[in-house]
């Protein structure tokens, strides 16, 4: 292997790792806040992908029908609870949240050129049709279990997992996509070329990254959820609403995750069923940082990324073993190292 | 209490009756997980068939494997037991229908697979009796890129594919003819389908400066490495397999995949075919009937495996029929035997002629050269 090689592996695996970086991120944040191990991430990054790519080709997204029915069921439950509890006057902000929105989205679709629109206004609208999907599944699948054991929650993950997988290969089709690059061409970099995707890919994990250090650093939300984090009983009765810090971290996980398969897709053919294997290396990163501190992930998560592309040039046939080997060792260093409390169910 | 006795018995044995007089056919694709790119087509394929074969009634029974094993054995456990087919079509993919194989030969029930290796009828002993196929041989197809690089100067290649059965199938059987043509293979790699790079391989692969690159993928995947060497600066040959035969691939590869060969059924150019091609006819048959119900473009080789294995059947059921009536145990053995004496059948892939030794019956008229030629297939001549 020469110098220029060496570069240009260590280039690529800089832009996987930037992804499994901002996938990591996700994955600790929701589970720092809700406990949930969060296994449908990866599929986040499809559905935005896959959806950018309907759009692209002037079609009404498939996601439309999903988000306008899980609105309707989450208008339905929360309408019911408010009734009973009284809370009538509630119910039209409930209402227009969860079916008068995506309903009004759906019609705005309908009559858009969308195939005609500019890239910026088709990337927008994919994330509004894809990111609501996180606080509805979080409404729907996890809050009402909400205090249910790690493991308990853990098995809702798989099974949300499948059922999104299954709605992936009816809306998208078995076939894979990709969408055009934000801006075309490449650069010339002395022994190298990089591609300009590869730049934005780049400068978009390290912007989301500092957004949300800011947002969990300065924001009234960010800090909510950070206390919700350490100590949920606590969180409650300073008066944070836990759901709130449930759906807050559900939509900003549905954001990184989407917005994360919009910038890799022009790079990659991305599948209805891709985002499972790209959401495991994230995790592999969030389990080096122990499920719990967002730079230790990001680091791991960059560790895969350099890792998967050096091993695709030295045994590319072994490259998953050796990317998934990784967690072994680390998950004995934490159990040496880390103090290990029973969880009190 | 006798006459009650009686309509019971009558109400039993009406839809037994029923029944025995229709063929029954079971069917299981892969129509949902990795598979069902080919299993979709396959699944659309079986609603476009005739209804009846010499008269009779067909009987389609069609489950889902999810391009699992165990739910592909399943079904054809269902098929055996509860519905008592007379012939098993199936499975989309090559690890199905070899397990599907023992259940097909335990009940005595003709078995034919739509997958590709060369495992599933061959050697023709014991248990694979029973077993037909549809599929061009993967050796076949890698005899005729072999043939072209040849002839096109080609001396060192460099192989990457799927770490799966399909890749290591294709690397083994494209390292034994390559070297029957002293071509040199100069570096061997592997990617998955779902990988998001292969920037590694494509470096290790551009390093050893091959003449010609061929990719064993299947499906919108294999445009990956494609994309990846052109993206390099590859400027050698590319050749594909014929697994990449529909339109997707096309979409997703775009320009990129201008200029590449790729060994194919000829019903992806049934059109192009010569007019003397004894193929032409069928493969254009089913070609008019698949785009007629899903719209222009929309066919695939891998839905004409689908037919092709139907069309089997139309050819041997009229002569099983004169031995036994469907639903018995006569029928079916009647039917392998009627299979097995198939003779200078035209189908969409290409011309049958089963023997005791051959379950898969295609000779040279079984694949065509391709190459990509402004977003379209576009017959080698």
């Amino acid at each position: 292997m020469d110098f220029q090689i060496a570069l240009l592996l260590g280039q690529d695996g800089l832009t996987n790792g930037a992804i499994y970086a901002l996938l990591a991120l996700a994955l600790v944040l929701v589970f720092a806040v809700t406990r949930v191990i969060f296994i449908p991430q990866g599929e986040f990054v499809a559905y935005g992908a896959l959806t950018l790519a309907t759009l692209q080709a002037g079609k009404l997204p498939a996601t439309l029908w999903l988000i306008v029915a899980l609105g309707a069921a989450v208008a339905a439950l929360d309408g019911a609870q408010a009734l009973r509890h009284g809370g009538a006057r509630k119910l039209p902000r409930i209402l227009a949240l969860n079916l008068a929105v995506p309903l009004a989205l759906w019609l705005a679709l309908a009559n858009l050129d969308l195939a005609g629109l500019p890239l910026a206004a088709q990337v927008l609208l994919a994330l509004a049709v894809v990111v609501p999907l996180g606080p509805m599944i979080y409404r729907l699948a996890y809050q009402p279990i909400a205090e249910a054991p790690v493991l308990i929650l853990l098995i809702v993950s798989v099974a949300v997992h499948v059922v999104l997988i299954g709605l992936g290969l009816l809306f998208f089709g078995a076939e894979g996509t990709r969408t055009p690059a934000f801006s075309e061409g490449t650069l010339e970099l002395g022994a190298t070329t990089l591609q300009y995707q590869t730049l934005w890919i780049l400068a978009a994990s390290v912007v989301l990254i500092v957004a949300l250090y800011a947002f969990f650093g300065r924001s009234l939300y960010g800090k909510a959820l950070r206390a919700t984090a350490l100590n949920r009983t606590g969180a409650r009765l300073m008066g944070i609403s836990t759901t709130m810090a449930g759906k807050l971290s559900f939509t900003l996980a549905a954001l990184i995750g989407a917005f994360s398969g919009i910038l890799i897709s022009p790079i990659t053919t991305l599948y209805y069923d891709s985002g499972f294997l790209i959401g495991l290396k994230g995790f592999v990163g969030a389990i080096i940082g122990g499920l719990a501190s967002y730079p230790v992930a990001a680091a791991g998560a960059l560790l895969v990324g350099f890792l998967e592309s050096y091993s695709s040039f030295y045994a590319s046939a072994f490259k998953e073993v050796i990317v998934f080997t990784l967690i072994i060792p680390v998950l004995l260093w934490r159990s040496l190292t880390t103090h290990h409390a029973e969880e009190d169910e | 209490m006798k006459q009650k006795k009686l309509i019971a018995t009558l109400l039993l044995a009406l839809p037994a009756a029923a029944a025995f007089a229709d063929i029954t056919v079971g069917v299981t694709v892969s129509a949902t997980g990795p598979a069902a790119s080919l299993g979709i087509p396959e699944k659309n394929t079986f609603a476009l068939v005739p209804q009846t074969i010499a008269g009779q009634k067909v009987k389609i029974v069609l489950l889902d494997d999810a391009s699992d094993t165990t739910t592909a054995v399943k079904n054809a456990k269902k098929f055996v037991a509860e519905e008592k087919v007379d012939v098993i079509i199936g499975s989309t993919i090559t690890p199905a229908s070899l397990a599907m194989i023992d259940v097909a030969a335990e009940a005595e029930t003709p078995m034919i697979s739509m997958s590709a290796s060369r495992a599933i009828v061959d050697p023709v002993d014991g248990k694979r009796r029973w077993v037909y196929k549809t599929p061009q041989n993967d050796a076949q197809m890698s005899t005729a890129i072999s043939e072209h690089m040849s002839n096109n100067g080609v001396k060192k290649v460099a192989y990457i594919g799927f770490s799966d059965a399909y890749g290591e199938g294709w690397a083994n059987e494209f390292a034994g003819v390559a070297q029957a043509r002293k071509i040199e293979i100069v570096a061997n790699e592997r990617f998955n389908r779902a990988d998001t790079s292969v920037t590694g391989q494509v470096l290790k692969i551009i390093a050893a400066k091959p003449d010609a690159v061929l990719i064993g993928g299947a499906g919108t995947p294999a445009a990956l490495p494609q994309k990846a060497l052109k993206e390099r600066g590859y400027k050698g040959l590319i050749y594909q397999t014929h697994g990449v035969a529909n339109n997707d691939f096309l979409r997703v590869c775009g320009k990129d995949c201008e200029g590449t060969f790729l060994p194919a059924g000829p019903v992806l150019v049934a059109d192009q075919l010569p007019a003397d091609n004894p193929v032409k006819k069928s493969a254009q048959e089913y070609v008019a009937k698949y785009e007629g119900a899903h719209g222009k473009g929309s066919v695939s080789t891998f839905g004409a495996h689908a037919w092709d294995a139907f069309k089997l059947l139309e050819a041997a059921a009229p002569v099983a029929l004169k031995k036994a009536q469907p639903g018995s145990k006569e029928f079916r053995a009647a039917l392998r035997d009627a299979l097995e004496g198939v003779k200078n059948l035209p189908v969409a892939h290409g011309v049958v002629n089963m023997s005791p030794t051959d379950h898969l019956g295609f000779d040279q008229r079984a694949r065509v050269m391709v190459k990509i030629e402004g977003g379209a297939w576009k017959l080698v001549k």
